[in-house]
């Protein structure tokens, strides 16, 4: 009985864990994907034109509106490669997003000046129904919610190492 | 410039305008409300919302070609950089749910679907006001 117990309990829970957990590039994360797809195009296409239009008005609010653009961009292409390396940049722009949303907001109410035209960020994004505010902290959350993914992907399709299979040493790979 | 086309705009021959934009905006909020049911349902994207938004395209579409034709007869929106960005993006969007949810045959494929229909009507609002002068 002693030495059942702890045999028992850890397998069950290893089995239905990897179905029930989800992959960061599926179900709600592609969810999140969809909506920062539209904010890349809503902000790139915003940027673009300022920018080709009347770029010496506001060179900085416009040079910014651009920054974002490519981070939404950038954001949504990790989220959808999910690898180690797309989870770390959608990590990093999440983590941008969030500084600039609430920098720029800040910025814009205390010196308005700065800012003589809209950004996505002006306002703390009030002008996109504050969902450019909302998306960092789900992106964040997602990111945590899903930080075994690395675990099951490397388990399903375990990485090509680089030693030849002959030659053990160093750890063993996983 | 603006009082210009302010007597265009006021003798009624508005393209984005009357039904040729109620139609898409209804469409779209019907099957964004069809999407969310299937949502809270836990229901993947079915076949009505994948042809919602076929009819959905369909109307887009039909609403470009009127607003070309009227480019052609010598109309000109009041901001043609954004009418023609918005008006891109406006016939992208309903493709993009489509191809969305068809990777995600799971309840988040119906909010992906719902998520989109809901976005299109405010690109659809957009784009009439860069036509009209109601942004100002």
């Amino acid at each position: 009985m002693a030495d059942r117990q702890p045999t028992e309990r850890p397998q069950p829970a290893d089995r239905t864990r990897p179905a029930d957990r989800t992959r960061t590039n599926s179900g709600p994360g592609r969810l999140l994907i969809a909506v920062y797809l539209l904010f890349a195009i809503a902000a790139t296409s915003r940027a673009g034109l300022q920018i080709a239009t009347r770029f010496e008005a506001a060179p900085m609010a416009y040079l910014l509106s651009a920054f974002a653009a490519a981070v939404y961009i950038v954001a949504a292409v990790g989220l959808g490669r999910a690898g180690r390396t797309g989870r770390l940049i959608a990590l990093a722009c999440c983590t941008v997003e969030l500084v600039g949303v609430v920098g720029v907001g800040a910025v814009s109410q205390a010196r308005p000046e700065l800012f003589p035209d809209e950004t996505v960020w002006s306002g703390f994004g009030s002008g996109y129904g504050y969902i450019p505010l909302v998306l960092p902290v789900l992106g964040l959350l997602w990111l945590w919610r899903t930080r075994h993914d690395l675990d099951l992907a490397a388990a399903s399709r375990p990485r090509p190492s680089r030693v030849a299979p002959d030659q053990s040493f160093g750890p063993p790979a996983t | 410039m603006t009082e210009a086309s302010a007597t265009t705009s006021a003798a009624g021959d508005l393209p984005v305008d009357g039904l040729l934009a109620a139609v898409p905006i209804a469409l779209s909020l019907l099957v964004a409300g069809w999407a969310l049911v299937a949502t809270l349902r836990h229901r993947a994207p079915d076949r009505a919302q994948f042809a919602g938004l076929a009819v959905l395209e369909a109307a887009l579409l039909v609403l470009t070609v009127v607003t070309l034709i009227a480019l052609g007869g010598g109309q000109r929106p009041d901001e043609p950089g954004s009418f023609f960005g918005y008006l891109a993006t406006l016939v992208c969007l309903p493709p993009l749910a489509w191809v969305l949810a068809r990777m995600e045959p799971t309840r988040w494929g119906s909010a992906i679907v719902c998520t989109i229909c809901l976005v299109t009507p405010v690109v659809l609002v957009r784009l009439q006001q860069t036509w009209t002068v109601l942004g100002g």
